[in-house]
């Protein structure tokens, strides 16, 4: 097996971050706001290079496709033990409109490419909370899946996974190579310290276009309109059982 | 003929004073014969603020205001995520202030992320960082005030001495473990008895007999760090024969191993603020330290020790600047929520005010801070210890008004432990008194300035006593001229002006100022003569002058270039300098309406508004 190992890493709104949407309702404020990485991605970033510490695989490569600003975000993946990066460019206009399908086909060929031996990703960005670009990827390769991970162990010829589900925990064991999408408890991870950053400035970027990869980026879908959730009403106290079923028959809700 | 003759001949005695003084001012006495040109062979000479006792504006030092390429803001962008993260989510603040601790996993943090070593040059381990950089972090690590002067002490001011003055020996023995926080540093030259008064050091360091080291005797007091330090630098009185052969007592400045033996720390002081900081006597008994750990010349130590403190004081602006944008953020939550009278309080004038003086002081600070340290950062050395003196003094003060307002905005929630106000407030206080107390940096800003303009105007003014008739009238003249309100162009306005034009009224003012400022120094000057160093209260306000006129130099150039490069929000900081600038002309102006416009920009985004000084747009 190539030891080779493909971690995506998406630059999105910082967590912290108070959302507003934007007047014309075409999307959310994203101009002069902090970015960082997607939480899931730096714990999948994490584990990555957990393995690599204990020797387990030999390379771990930092993906992220999205314009010029995305760079910022594979440098602290190499920063935090990544070993080089690749930068998928996309334009700003069609990055409107990137979504887990269009991303998954250029993992996929990216796979395909580096004889990747893992695909690790977070299980879902913060942004878009769509929670498929794991599953899409491993569709499109034919390759198994681990998803919901908390707890990994890589083995030889394959991995043994703990996802979490609604029920509890659930250990599968899937065949390599394979993608694994990481939940919140999978590892807590590392600062990128100041001197790790500065080292990862000698890493390597390639850059690469999705065309190069053979990938149209058109998409089917279309954001029709934003708008922020409904103001929280203050709620209303009744007496008694019935005068709260009268007050529900009243908002037609029952 | 012979008047020509004499004058000619004053002149060539007033160049080669001049010269004289510029070589002498450097503190080495640099033997010469006479020349009629001056060479650069030494240090620049101060850069921007001296000349504005003089009535001169040195615009080349200020306009435009200085930038770091893109690469390197892009890097320190870098920098600044992982430091901000760890704040947010490993710092706890209020229980460091409780426990008077900081806990030792955030100390291992701290030195994991590289922070113990940000000015070390890479080659020892350290991250490199230019004195801008440094600055910028400092707005981070300011959130936490323990740490923030642990962190100082240990690097600005305890291992600084080996960085500014040490030898390349020195450098590779104690600078990696330094820098990677294995050993910790500590700067020693306050003892009980001499605090403001330096020079008075009683520490002894005395050559052993067989003159193989020195043995270390005395205590020292108030020292940061000291109760865990492992590296010190420490300073002590060394006999020291002069070229006289006669036997004098100067300092000298030591690095001095804790593990030589014979050093005790006392118990940590418990303080009013800045509490999780270790600060404890140190005492020295017989304490062997190797001749070649003297750092710097013996008897060359109190030059050592004012180098060091200069070097480390502008970073107070970038903290403080950090620290009140932090509280703007609190405190307009708070504002905008809360309700009396039926209305929220950020709708009445007088919390609008408040709001206004808390942007405008981070503002201030901000600009002088980048600006002290760009100049510091442009090759050859240039000595900004004036700058960087009047920056400690604004943002100390500004700092501790602007808590105490942001608290009072709180109201009786302010005054509670529940909220981090008061512990700010605590914090904040030791600000004027450390590093230099403000009264002794107010002095040494107005003697400094006020000595340079001094050895120029003496010849001046002994030219006109002689007789040096165009002397005479062109000062004649040009009191005259001032006595009628008359002005000088500087260059700032105007068609090739360097100030951006929708800031040409605040230009006009400063200019004015400046112009009234070198007459006032004129004046002071040819009342007092020498005796000028006894008068602390005349010699307070000019310091006051030149700190604002500082301030509004700084705003001036930072808001231009924000406005010529259209950062973000740049609309935004053009009425701040026109509010500073109004404040310190101190003309009957009502600033209400500009208070107002500043205050609505800050409470509707609920945060400091205008962009960093060092951001880019291209």
């Amino acid at each position: 097996m190539s030891g080779r190992v493909l971690v995506g890493v998406k630059r999105v709104i910082d967590y912290a971050v108070k959302i507003r949407v934007k007047p014309d309702h075409s999307g959310v404020v994203t101009e002069g706001v902090k970015h960082s990485m997607n939480p899931f991605c730096e714990i999948a970033v994490e584990e990555a290079v957990k393995m690599k510490e204990k020797k387990l695989i030999k390379e771990v490569v930092a993906v992220s496709c999205g314009p010029q600003q995305v760079q910022e975000t594979i440098r602290t993946a190499l920063a935090m033990g990544a070993d080089r990066g690749i930068h998928v460019e996309v334009s700003a206009k069609e990055y409107e409109s990137l979504g887990p399908l269009q991303v998954s086909k250029i993992l996929a060929a990216l796979a395909k490419k580096e004889e990747a031996q893992l695909i690790i990703l977070g299980k879902q960005a913060i942004d878009g909370d769509c929670n498929q670009t794991g599953q899409m990827t491993a569709a499109l390769l034919d390759w198994p899946q681990g998803t919901f991970a908390s707890e990994v162990t890589l083995e030889a010829g394959h991995v043994k996974v703990v996802r979490e589900i609604d029920g509890g925990l659930e250990t599968i064991k899937i065949n390599t190579p394979a993608v694994l999408t990481a939940d919140l408890r999978l590892n807590t991870p590392r600062y990128a310290t100041l001197p790790n950053i500065m080292k990862a400035k000698k890493k390597k970027i390639a850059n690469v276009k999705p065309a190069d990869l053979g990938v149209e980026l058109a998409s089917k879908l279309q954001v029709l309109r934003v708008d922020e959730p409904p103001q929280r009403e203050a709620g209303v106290k009744v007496e008694s059982v019935d005068d709260l079923v009268g007050k529900l028959k009243e908002a037609g809700r029952i | 003929m012979s008047l020509n003759r004499i004058i000619n001949s004053k002149s060539f005695d007033i160049g080669k004073s001049l010269l004289a003084f510029n070589l002498r001012y450097n503190g080495k006495f640099v033997p010469h014969p006479p020349q009629y040109r001056c060479f650069r062979t030494q240090a620049r000479s101060l850069a921007y603020a001296k000349d504005l006792f003089l009535g001169q504006i040195n615009k080349a030092e200020v306009f435009p205001y200085p930038e770091i390429g893109n690469e390197e803001l892009e890097e320190l962008n870098q920098f600044v995520a992982p430091v901000e993260k760890f704040f947010n989510e490993n710092v706890d603040s209020k229980k460091i202030d409780e426990d008077a601790k900081i806990p030792s996993e955030t100390l291992d943090g701290l030195k994991e992320l590289g922070l113990f070593g940000m000015q070390v040059p890479e080659e020892y381990g350290g991250l490199g960082l230019s004195n801008t950089m440094y600055a910028r972090l400092g707005e981070i690590t300011a959130l936490d005030g323990s740490i923030a002067v642990t962190l100082a002490a240990h690097q600005a001011i305890g291992l600084k001495g080996i960085l500014i003055a040490g030898t390349d020996a020195q450098k590779e023995k104690y600078l990696p473990k330094l820098a990677s926080g294995e050993h910790v540093a500590a700067f020693c030259l306050t003892e009980p008895g001499s605090g403001s008064d330096a020079a008075s050091v009683t520490t002894r360091a005395t050559l052993s007999e067989d003159g193989t080291h020195y043995l270390l005797n005395g205590s020292k007091m108030w020292i940061s760090n000291g109760g865990f330090a492992d590296i010190m630098t420490v300073f002590a009185k060394t006999e020291v024969v002069d070229q006289e052969g006669v036997k004098k007592d100067k300092m000298t400045a030591f690095l001095v191993e804790r593990a030589f033996g014979g050093i005790t720390s006392g118990l940590a002081e418990d303080k009013m603020g800045i509490r999780g900081s270790n600060t404890c006597e140190v005492v020295y008994d017989n304490v062997p330290v190797p001749l070649e750990n003297v750092i710097g010349e013996v008897g060359g130590g109190f030059k050592v020790a004012m180098n060091i403190l200069n070097s480390g004081r502008f970073s107070m602006g970038s903290s403080g600047a950090g620290m009140m944008k932090k509280l703007i953020e609190m405190t307009a939550e708070y504002a905008t929520t809360r309700k009396q009278f039926n209305k929220k309080l950020s709708e009445f004038g007088m919390i609008q005010e408040k709001f206004a003086l808390m942007a405008t002081n981070a503002f201030v600070m901000e600009s002088m801070a980048y600006l002290t340290a760009g100049m510091m950062d442009r090759p050859g050395v240039p000595d900004c210890s004036l700058e960087a003196a009047i920056v400690k003094v604004f943002s100390s003060e500004g700092s501790w008004i602007c808590v105490s307002e942001a608290l009072q905005v709180l109201g009786g929630l302010g005054f509670t432990k529940n909220y981090a106000y008061e512990r700010y407030l605590r914090d904040c206080r030791i600000l004027l008194i450390f590093e230099g107390t403000n009264e002794i940096l107010r002095m040494y800003i107005a003697l400094t300035g006020m000595q340079y303009a001094g050895k120029i105007l003496t010849g001046k003014i002994k030219e006109m006593k002689r007789g040096n008739l165009g002397m005479a009238v062109g000062m004649m003249g040009q009191k005259l001229r001032s006595s009628f309100g008359g002005t000088k162009d500087f260059g700032l306005t105007g068609k090739d002006g360097l100030v951006h034009p929708s800031l040409a009224d605040s230009a006009l003012k400063l200019e004015q100022n400046v112009y009234l400022f070198g007459s006032a120094v004129e004046s002071v000057l040819y009342r007092y003569g020498k005796s000028i160093v006894d008068e602390q209260l005349v010699l307070k306000r000019v310091a006051d002058v030149i700190i604002n006129l500082f301030a509004m130099t700084a705003v001036l150039s930072r808001a231009s270039r924000s406005i010529s490069i259209g950062l973000r929000n740049h609309d935004h900081e053009v009425p701040t300098p026109a509010d500073t600038g109004t404040e310190m002309y101190h003309a009957p102006e009502n600033n209400d309406a500009s208070i107002k416009k500043i205050a609505e920009q800050i409470l509707e985004k609920r945060a400091y508004v205008c962009a960093h000084p060092l951001d880019r747009t291209f």
